[in-house]
C-alpha cells in the first residue's frame, strides 16, 4: 500500500471529490495560486481553475458566509481556514447560518458545506495561535466534528464529509501535515460517527481523537513491554460520538483514560466521562481520568509548552493510577 | 499555611494503621520531621512524623484508634490560623477504641465504674459505608462476597476488582452469624491488632488457592550435633544452634536448586538468583517473618549473630519493614517447642516453606545394628504451581546431604 503524507491524503480527497461532482469547489485564503498555506490544496487551481479554487480576501466571517449561501443555493463548498483560531472571526456563520438553516427552515434548506483546516497547537506559536477547539464546535447540534489523527482517517473522512448534505467541521492538525501513514489506491469512505479501535487490549482503555490518537498509540505500544495491554478508541467523529464503541472497550476493561488535546472545563473528555459514568457505572473498578492541556492560554516559552500540554508521559501514568499500579 | 496530618503509608502493606500513642499534644509547637505518634501498621509500631512547621492543632483521632491510610488524622497551622474548615471538611473523629475490654466480673481492682451498665466505648473504629468500586460491588453481587469482609487494597482501602476475585477464590466470604449472647463474664474481648488481620487475610489467601503439597523426610543430625560441640568447644565465638546450622544449610541447598527459591507472580514465576531466607519468628502478637539476606553468602556465625538479632527485634517490634519483606522462601521451626513434625503454609508469592521438628534421640538401624541417633523431620510445603514432586525431593536429597555431612557446609 502506497505510504503518503496526511497533507496528500486530503489533496487525493479533494482532487477526487472535485472530479466526481463538479458543484464542490474550495475557498479560503491563499487555497489557489499559494497552493494553500500548508499545501494541502497544491496543483488544484491548476487543474479545476478560478471558479473552482478561490483565493478569498483575508475576511473570515465574509467567506464562511458566502460559503453557507451558495450552499443553499445548491453548490457544495469546501471552505478552508487557515487555522481554527482564525475562524473564531467566523464563528457566527458557522453556529448561527449553517448549523441552523435545516432547523429554522422547518427542512427547507440544508447546507452542504465543509469547513476544514489545523486545529490546535503546533510548536512555539503563542497562545492565540495553539488553541484546539473540539469542543466548542462539538457542543452545537446542526454540525458533525471529525478529527482524524491518520492519513487514511483524513481521506476517508475528508471525503465522507463533502459528500453529507449538512455542515461537517475537519480538524486537521498542523503537526499532522508531515506525517505518514498508509493509504490505499483504491477509492474508500470512512462512515462519519464510528469510532476506530487502534489497538487492542484488555487492560485499559484510551478514548481519544486527532492528534492525540497517535500519543495514545505510542503509549499503548510501549505499555505493552509492560504486559499492559491498552484498548485505544479512536473516535474518528466527535460528534455524534459512537458511544457504543466507548461501552463496548470499557465493559471490557473496566477501567478508562480519555485523553483530548484541548482544556479541561467542559472538555470533550468530560463529555465522555459522562457517557462512560451513566452506562458502564457498574463496570468501573477505578474512577476515570483525564489527560489534557493545562488550564492555562497555551505559554510560548519551550518549556512551559511543554509541560503545558498532554503526552505520552502522562497519559502512561494516569493509566497505571487506574490500574492501581503507580 | 496549615498542614494535615494524613495516616501515612508506613509499610508496603499497610491499608490502615493504629494510632497508639501522640507524642505531641494539642497547641504543642512542632518542626517538620518531628515524630507526632506511635502508628501500628500490620507489622510493627512506626513513628508518623510532622511534613509541616506550626502548631498542633487537633489531634482528629483518639488513642487506640484504627485510621485508614490517607486519611487525615490531625492538623498542622499556626497558632491562630482559622482551620475550621478543615476541621469541617474530615469526618468527625470516632470514639476512643475499644480497649481490650475486661469483663467485671474478671478485673475486680477496675476503680468504680459510672453508674449503670459500663456504656461500651467500642464503636467499630473508622467505621462506615466499605470503600469499593462499582465493578467490585457487582462482582461481590454475583458471586456471593461479603463486601464487609474484604480488605482493600485500592487507595484508601477502597475494595477492587481484585480484592473481590481473590476473596471469590479464597472462600473468604464471611457469613455473618451473629453469636448467641454469652455472659459477658466469660470471655475477654480483644480488638484484632493490624497484624492478625494481616495474618488472616494472608493466609487465607494461601491455604485457598494454592494448590500445596507436603514432603516430609527424616535427617540424622547425629553429626550436625557433633559438629555444633566440637565448635562450641573453641569458644563463644563459635557457639551456634542447630537451628543456624539447618538455616545455613537450608541457604545452601536453596542456591544449587533455584527452581524452589521462587515468587508465583500469577502470570509468571520467578526464579531468585540470590537467596532470602525468612525464619518464622513467633511473638506474643503474632507470627513475622524476618529475612537473612543473602544468607547462602553468609557464614555461620553471621548466620547465628543475624538470626538473634532478628529474632529480638521482632519480638520488640522494632523491625523495619525492609526486614521483613524480600524473602524468596521460608523456614519454621518448632523443634524447641517439641513438636515432632507439622505443615507449615506457605508464604505467598513464594512457593516453599520448610518446617523444622524436634530433634530426638531415635532407635534406628545403622550397618544392620540398632543404633541411637538425634533425628529430625522436615517436612517441606510446596505450592505445585511451580514446584513438582520430584522437585521438590531432589532439594531434600541436597539438603539431606548437607544436614548429614555437615563439612559440606564449609565449602
Amino acid at each position: 500500500m502506497p505510504i503518503i503524507t496526511y497533507r496528500e491524503a486530503l489533496n487525493q480527497a479533494l482532487r477526487e471529490e472535485m472530479s466526481r461532482d463538479d458543484r464542490v469547489y474550495l475557498m479560503g485564503e491563499e487555497v489557489g495560486v499559494y497552493n494553500g498555506a500548508y499545501k494541502v490544496s497544491k496543483g488544484l487551481l491548476e487543474e479545476f481553475g478560478e471558479n473552482r479554487v478561490v483565493d478569498s480576501p483575508i475576511a473570515e466571517l465574509g467567506f464562511a458566509g458566502i460559503g453557507v449561501g451558495s450552499a443553499m443555493a445548491g453548490l457544495r463548498p469546501v471552505i478552508e481556514f487557515m487555522t481554527w483560531n482564525f475562524a473564531l472571526l467566523a464563528i457566527d456563520q458557522v453556529v448561527n447560518s449553517a448549523a441552523k438553516m435545516l432547523y429554522m427552515s422547518g427542512g427547507q434548506f440544508n447546507v452542504p458545506i465543509v469547513f476544514r483546516g489545523p486545529n490546535g497547537a503546533a510548536l512555539q506559536l503563542g497562545a492565540q495561535h495553539s488553541q484546539a477547539f473540539e469542543s466548542w464546535l462539538a457542543h452545537i447540534p446542526g454540525i458533525k466534528v471529525l478529527s482524524p489523527g491518520t492519513p487514511y482517517d483524513a481521506k476517508g473522512l475528508l471525503k465522507s464529509a463533502i459528500r453529507d448534505d449538512n455542515p461537517v467541521v475537519v480538524l486537521e492538525g498542523e503537526m499532522l501535515y508531515n506525517t505518514k501513514g498508509e493509504v490505499p489506491d483504491h477509492e474508500y469512505l470512512i462512515p462519519l460517527g464510528k469510532a476506530d479501535r487502534k489497538r487492542e487490549g484488555g487492560d485499559c482503555s484510551i478514548i481519544t481523537s486527532g492528534k492525540m490518537a497517535l500519543v495514545a498509540m505510542q503509549v499503548a505500544d510501549q505499555l505493552a513491554k509492560e504486559d499492559i495491554h491498552v484498548d485505544v478508541i479512536d473516535l474518528l467523529t466527535i460528534r455524534p460520538m459512537d458511544v457504543e464503541a466507548i461501552y463496548e472497550s470499557v465493559r471490557k476493561t473496566n477501567r478508562a483514560v480519555v485523553l483530548e488535546e484541548g482544556w479541561e472545563i467542559c472538555g470533550i473528555g468530560a463529555q465522555v466521562v459522562d457517557f462512560i459514568q451513566r452506562e458502564c457505572f457498574d463496570d468501573l473498578d477505578a474512577p476515570v481520568i483525564r489527560v489534557h492541556q493545562a488550564d492555562v492560554p497555551m505559554p510560548y516559552a519551550k518549556n512551559l509548552e511543554k509541560i503545558a500540554k498532554p503526552d505520552a508521559a502522562k497519559t502512561i501514568a494516569a493509566v497505571k493510577q487506574v490500574m492501581y499500579r503507580s | 499555611m496549615a498542614t494535615k496530618v494524613f495516616m501515612e503509608a508506613l509499610s508496603p502493606t499497610m491499608e490502615e494503621g493504629r494510632l497508639v500513642k501522640w507524642n505531641k499534644p494539642e497547641g504543642a509547637a512542632v518542626k517538620s520531621g518531628d515524630v507526632l505518634a506511635e502508628v501500628e501498621t500490620d507489622k510493627a509500631v512506626m513513628e508518623l512524623v510532622a511534613r509541616g512547621d506550626g502548631v498542633l492543632r487537633k489531634q482528629m483521632i483518639a488513642e487506640g484508634v484504627t485510621a485508614p491510610v490517607g486519611s487525615v488524622v490531625g492538623v498542622i497551622a499556626g497558632a491562630d490560623e482559622d482551620i475550621s474548615a478543615l476541621l469541617s471538611a474530615a469526618p468527625a473523629a470516632p470514639a476512643a477504641a475499644a480497649a481490650p475490654v475486661a469483663a467485671p466480673a474478671a478485673s475486680p481492682a477496675a476503680p468504680a465504674a459510672p453508674a449503670g451498665p459500663i456504656a461500651s466505648s467500642a464503636a467499630p473504629a473508622a467505621s462506615g459505608p466499605v470503600r469499593s468500586s462499582p465493578l467490585a460491588r457487582r462482582l461481590a453481587k454475583e458471586s456471593g462476597v461479603n463486601l464487609a469482609a474484604v480488605a482493600g487494597s485500592g487507595p484508601g482501602g477502597r475494595v477492587i476488582k481484585r480484592d473481590v476475585e481473590a476473596a471469590a477464590a479464597g472462600g473468604a466470604s464471611a457469613i455473618s452469624r451473629p453469636l448467641s449472647a454469652i455472659s459477658g463474664a466469660d470471655f475477654t474481648d480483644e480488638p484484632l491488632t493490624q497484624i492478625r488481620k494481616t495474618i488472616a487475610k494472608r493466609l487465607a489467601e494461601s491455604i485457598g488457592p494454592i494448590p500445596t503439597f507436603y514432603l516430609t523426610a527424616e535427617f540424622d543430625m547425629t553429626r550436625a550435633v557433633e559438629m555444633r560441640a566440637q565448635a562450641a568447644a573453641l569458644g563463644d565465638d563459635f557457639k551456634v544452634s542447630v537451628n543456624d546450622i539447618v538455616l545455613k544449610a537450608v541457604a545452601t541447598a536453596l542456591a544449587a536448586h533455584p527452581e524452589v527459591n521462587a515468587h508465583w507472580l500469577g502470570d509468571k514465576i520467578r526464579y531468585f538468583n540470590r537467596v532470602h531466607l525468612g525464619m518464622a519468628v513467633a511473638t506474643n502478637d503474632g507470627l513475622i517473618v524476618p529475612v537473612i539476606f543473602d544468607a547462602d553468602r553468609k557464614g555461620l556465625r553471621d548466620i547465628s549473630m543475624e538470626s538473634r538479632d532478628l529474632a529480638k527485634k521482632a519480638r520488640e517490634r522494632k523491625l523495619t519493614p525492609d526486614q521483613y519483606t524480600g524473602s524468596t522462601f521460608s523456614v519454621s521451626n518448632l523443634g524447641m517447642m517439641q513438636i515432632d513434625q507439622f505443615t507449615a503454609i506457605i508464604n505467598p508469592p513464594e512457593c516453599g516453606i520448610l518446617a523444622i521438628g524436634a530433634l530426638e534421640d531415635t532407635p534406628v538401624v545403622v550397618d544392620g545394628a540398632i543404633a541411637v541417633r538425634k533425628r529430625m523431620r522436615v517436612t517441606m510445603s510446596c505450592d505445585h504451581r511451580v514446584i513438582d514432586g520430584a522437585v521438590g525431593a531432589r532439594f531434600l536429597q541436597t539438603l539431606r546431604r548437607m544436614l548429614e555431612n555437615p563439612l559440606m557446609l564449609v565449602f
